[in-house]
């Protein structure tokens, strides 16, 4: 018998392990940015369960990530449940959302489709800005407590950590195993079905796909890892707003997603990588962040097409087979 | 098998097929044939649920399946290929074949399992028996037209189907590959019993294997029974083969 080196460097596995000294060796400010990047990543990738794998365009993805913040941040604080059980109920509840909107939505398809995701999420944040009582309404949901992580530092290395730094690593392990689970997903035989909608619904319903309700199902999923996300995300930023579900953030994850690369299964993490850094630079040079990041975008999409990693990837490919050959 | 009675379907006042009555038996080869525009495509999505008739029944094994959902008929042992290569063009030859076992074995809710691993000497296997095993994984888009037709074909065998509709099977191929894809569907066709419905504008494919022949004119069935029956027609000599064959 042969022993054979593994075919493909470990990347995640690597990636993980240099994320864990990011609070050691980075300033305050890395790992607040390192937290935003890894929530945005987490959220951005599951709406690419549905563009990329699926052949889906929700313009309304910002929905389920709002609901998500809201039920983790209200349930938290207003009722006091542990951070344990407020997560995967903010999952849930926004998996449940999406399985009542996507039931509507999955009936109509491309351009309508889209634009009955864009209806829903504007209700959604319509009821989150005016419902005053229980969110906050147009002030926000507002001072939302950290988990108690206190019993984090007996941990070797997080003694002496601020709660902050903590959290990060709360986020990374949470959103490297959401990762994880929806790279399973993805590659696999449910996977498979959801590429051979996006490549061709009319052949999936003929080889006996129900097709809409696969679709329902990975809206589903997509909208319970967004939800995932959006409760990490109150709990980083402190305080909750309906802009969360606004259509402007739904269409800032769209842009993460392509820009990125919604054929590769890390491109969003890199999209959000990006949109993250980038919007630090920017605005730190000039207010008119959004006209840069407009100019910016049309650039990239003409000289990279297949997204920042898809680029990469192409290339790395390209190389491999001329050095094969 | 299949019992097709009355159909009927116009677009926007345009008759494309109007009182279609056909059955085909167990084990049967039968094949429409007919011009340009007869109405040979909408039997065939009149039959797969593709579009519902404005009149009429069909019954699959005895059971009414008029309207049905296509994913529903493809389950309940039809399957089919459309006139225009109709494959899954960004995944590789291999993943479509597998896509349609992942389907038809019941394995498409499976979330967990990795799909690479899955089906694949089974998938091999009806690859190399359409002759597409050196292309395995080559992109299905990426192949020639006539290829493009076998991988199509190989799809709807993935689905073990017990009766399959072929729309125009061997449009674009080679006279070989033409060859090579006539003779695996009779091979099959005997091996597992399965019954054939086809259309076919290449009438020496369609003397050769058909048992039955239906000819479709301006949509109406015009004439249907055994190939020397159908070639001694003097109507379809006239509206057909005649110009065909002048
Ligand atoms: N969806 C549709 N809407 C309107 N008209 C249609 C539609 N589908 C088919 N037709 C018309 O119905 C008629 C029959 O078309 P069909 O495709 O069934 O013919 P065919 O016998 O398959 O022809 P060919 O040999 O060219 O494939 C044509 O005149 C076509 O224009
Ligand atoms: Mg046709």
């Amino acid at each position: 018998m042969t022993t054979r080196l593994p075919r493909t460097i470990p990347w995640m596995t690597i990636a993980f392990a240099l994320a864990l000294f990011i609070p050691i060796f980075g300033t305050r400010f890395y790992t607040s940015v390192a937290t935003d990047v890894l929530i945005l990543g987490l959220f951005a990738t599951s709406l690419n369960l549905l563009l990329g794998t699926t052949g889906l365009v929700s313009f309304g993805h910002a929905a389920y990530f709002a609901i998500g913040a809201y039920v983790c941040a209200i349930a938290m604080k207003t009722f006091e449940v542990p951070f344990l059980l407020a997560l995967p109920l903010a999952g849930l509840a926004a998996g449940a959302a999406a399985l009542v909107f996507g039931y509507f939505c999955v009936r109509l398809t491309k351009i309508y489709f889209a634009m009955l995701t864009l209806a829903f999420a504007q209700i959604v944040w319509a009821i989150c800005f005016k419902w005053n009582d229980v969110t906050g309404g147009e002030q926000g949901f507002n001072n939302v407590p950290y988990p108690d992580l206190a019993w984090m530092e007996v941990l070797p290395g997080l003694s002496r950590m601020r709660v902050g730094e903590l959290y990060f690593y709360v986020t990374l392990v949470v959103v490297c195993l959401c990762l994880y689970v929806m790279r399973r997903i993805t590659n696999s035989p449910f996977g498979r079905i959801l590429t051979t909608i996006r490549e061709n619904p009319e052949r999936a319903e003929f080889v006996g796909i129900d097709v809409r309700r696969f679709e329902l199902a990975a809206f589903v999923i997509a909208g319970l890892f967004a939800g995932l996300a959006g409760a990490l995300f109150g709990i980083f930023n402190r305080g909750v707003f309906p802009d969360f579900g606004y259509w402007a953030k739904s269409a800032e994850v769209l842009i993460m997603v392509i820009l990125g690369g919604m054929g590769q299964f890390f491109g969003p993490l890199v999209g959000a990588f990006t949109l993250v850094v980038l919007n630090q630079q920017i605005t730190s040079y000039t207010e008119y962040w959004p006209l840069v990041l407009g100019l910016l975008l049309i650039v990239l999409l003409y000289a990279f097409p297949a997204g920042l990693l898809g680029t990469i990837a192409d290339l790395v490919k390209s190389l491999r087979g001329r050095r094969n050959a | 098998m299949l019992e097709i009675s009355g159909l009927r379907k116009s677009f926007d006042g345009f008759v494309a097929t109007s009182d279609v009555s056909l059955s085909v038996a167990r084990g049967e080869i039968a094949a429409v044939i007919g011009p340009n525009g007869a109405g040979k495509s909408t039997l065939f999505n009149l039959i797969t649920g593709h579009i519902r008739p404005d009149v009429g029944t069909v019954h699959l094994e005895g059971r009414d399946i008029t309207g049905a959902a296509p994913h529903a008929i493809c389950r309940m042992g039809m399957g089919r290929s459309f006139q225009r290569a109709n494959i899954f063009p960004k995944l590789s030859v291999f993943e479509n074949v597998q896509a349609a076992l992942i389907a038809h074995r019941r394995a498409a809710t499976d979330l967990w399992s990795a799909s690479r691993d899955i089906f694949r000497a089974e998938t091999h296997q009806l690859l190399a028996s359409l002759g597409l095993g050196p292309q395995a994984e080559v992109t299905g888009g990426t192949l020639s037209y006539g290829n493009q037709k076998q991988l199509e074909l190989g799809i709807a065998l993935a689905g073990e189907p017990k009766i399959l509709l072929l729309d125009e099977p061997t449009a674009g191929m080679s006279s070989v590959e033409t060859a090579e894809t006539i003779g695996l569907l009779q091979r099959i066709a005997s091996e597992r019993e399965l019954t054939l419905l086809f259309t076919e504008h290449d009438m020496d494919v369609v003397f050769a294997i058909a048992h039955k022949i239906a000819v479709l004119h301006q949509g109406r069935i015009i004439a249907v029974g055994r190939p020397d029956e159908v070639r001694a027609d003097p109507e379809v000599r006239r509206v057909y083969l005649g110009e065909q064959h002048a």
